[in-house]
């Protein structure tokens, strides 16, 4: 186990040696991360692991891919995709053209999501998903649009809870393991690398997704990514997190309404 | 930090899965509004479940139940329970943090997560209990609760609905206390002076 000083030192150094800041993370859970690939990877003390930290940039790859959290699935919560179904996507409709931006893709897996959803309203054929994530290796797993077939069973049940009527089935081909999505569906995704500590804003979008990635930032950098959120957004978008997260810390609340117990808010202002 | 936040701060974290809840609404009900520290309670839930553990608990209890959500505070007096489909964690200025990473032990919230994440930030003020359950999480949890100094209370599995969880950890661990329901209860409310 690592002590907090020598967590501390890793975040320098990451800085230092690679640009990324870990500074603004949120410490309980960057310290269980850092804990279980250092364990893991078998180091024999601290300064081993740091030297190859700093010196291996191949190593510093693997330590971002395990210490971000990638774990995701198809219609997590499968009520607030209800809300997005039958309360979002309707008022979305009028919009001669949607821009959506799934912030913290990770893999996909609620990208495809969303994708299905704009199908079965009659609506991805003009609408555009911007996907980012800051770690380029699930970009490439997201693109694919590849997810284990062992999870569709969970994942179609998730479906038919958000509302879905149609055969889960159908959007995928079941073949050695994998479910692989149908590339229609792709079609209207645009994935790239976007660190949501260090860049700015890219566009105007109506719908913002950023779902179980704020609880991994402390209150200033949460504070600076809604900021970032509220200058992409839209008059009358929405934006929508995780189901334990709020904005109401970040920016004044007066600016933004929100959906019944939903965590979905839209600017009004 | 804020270390002196942290001085008067006590928390007993309670951990459970199958069998727990019948004991912790047997407890619940009996249990004095307290003062002198924060109840924190991580069962094992569906994945979908909503706040329906929640509204169930504060039902049943004396003592007000307030929602866990992204670094909430955590404040003396009150009940916590671990939402579902998150790792429950602590952080050192005394806020709940919240995880999505892999389940441990197939379980999320696990056991494991939170008593060793608490026993990091709270030491000799933490008071771990152990119920009901078919699964080994919590022993790891119990044990890093023991090193850090704090207290490590098991259900005697004589008195748990499903024994195996208990039984597993007393493998492993010398606890403080083994306690039936009924002095589990006790204990709790001689915790408050």
């Amino acid at each position: 186990m690592i002590e907090d000083i020598e967590l501390e030192t890793l975040v320098n150094d990451i800085y230092e040696y690679y640009g990324f800041d870990f500074g603004s993370y949120s410490r309980a859970s960057l310290k269980r991360r850092v804990n279980r690939i250092y364990q893991l990877d078998g180091f024999k003390n601290f300064y081993e692991f740091l030297s190859k930290v700093r010196y291996d940039s191949d190593y510093y790859k693997r330590l971002i891919d395990e210490i971000t959290v990638n774990v995701t699935e198809m219609f997590r919560d499968p009520t607030f995709y209800k809300v997005v179904r039958t309360q979002i996507l309707p008022l979305l409709a009028t919009k001669p053209f949607i821009r959506l931006w799934h912030a913290g893709c990770s893999t996909g897996e609620e990208v495809y999501s969303m994708a299905i959803m704009l199908k079965e309203a009659g609506l991805l054929h003009k609408s555009l998903i911007y996907a980012t994530d800051i770690n380029s290796k699930v970009l490439e797993t997201a693109k694919k649009g590849i997810f284990p077939l062992r999870m569709m069973k969970e994942y179609s049940e998730n479906y038919r809870d958000s509302g879905g009527l149609e055969d889960f089935s159908n959007y995928y081909i079941a073949n050695y393991g994998i479910a692989k999505f149908s590339e229609e569906l792709a079609e209207k995704m645009v994935f790239s690398q976007h660190n949501l500590v260090s860049d700015t804003s890219f566009n105007e979008f109506d719908f913002i997704l950023c779902r179980n990635v704020l609880i991994y930032f402390d209150n200033d950098l949460q504070k600076r990514v809604i900021k970032l959120f509220d200058e992409s957004l839209a008059t009358l978008g929405f934006l929508a997190l995780g189901t334990k997260e709020t904005i109401k810390y970040s920016i004044s609340t007066t600016k933004y309404k929100q959906l019944e117990k939903e965590k979905i808010w839209r600017k009004v202002k | 930090m804020e270390e002196s936040k942290i001085i008067n701060r006590r928390v007993v974290i309670i951990g459970g899965s199958a069998g727990s809840l019948n004991a912790l609404l047997l407890i619940l009900p009996e249990l004095p509004v307290f003062k002198s520290f924060a109840l924190v309670i991580v069962l094992h839930r569906r994945g979908t479940d909503d706040l329906t553990l929640e509204s169930l608990i504060q039902l049943k209890s004396v003592a007000p139940v307030k929602i866990i959500e992204d670094k909430v505070e955590i404040t003396n007096g009150f009940i916590y329970v671990a939402p579902s489909n998150y790792h429950l964690l602590f952080e050192k200025d005394n806020i709940f943090a919240l995880d999505t990473s892999e389940k441990v032990n197939y379980s999320r919230p696990s056991i494991d997560v939170s008593f060793e994440s608490a026993a990091e930030v709270y030491g000799t003020n933490l008071i771990g209990i152990l119920l009901s359950g078919s699964n080994t999480d919590g022993t790891e949890g119990l044990k890093a609760i023991q090193k850090a100094g704090g207290i490590v209370v098991i259900q005697d599995p004589k008195s748990a609905e499903m024994p195996f969880m208990p039984s597993n950890a007393l493998l492993h661990i010398k606890p403080d206390y083994i306690l039936s329901n009924d002095d589990i209860l006790k204990f709790i409310i001689s915790l408050d002076k």
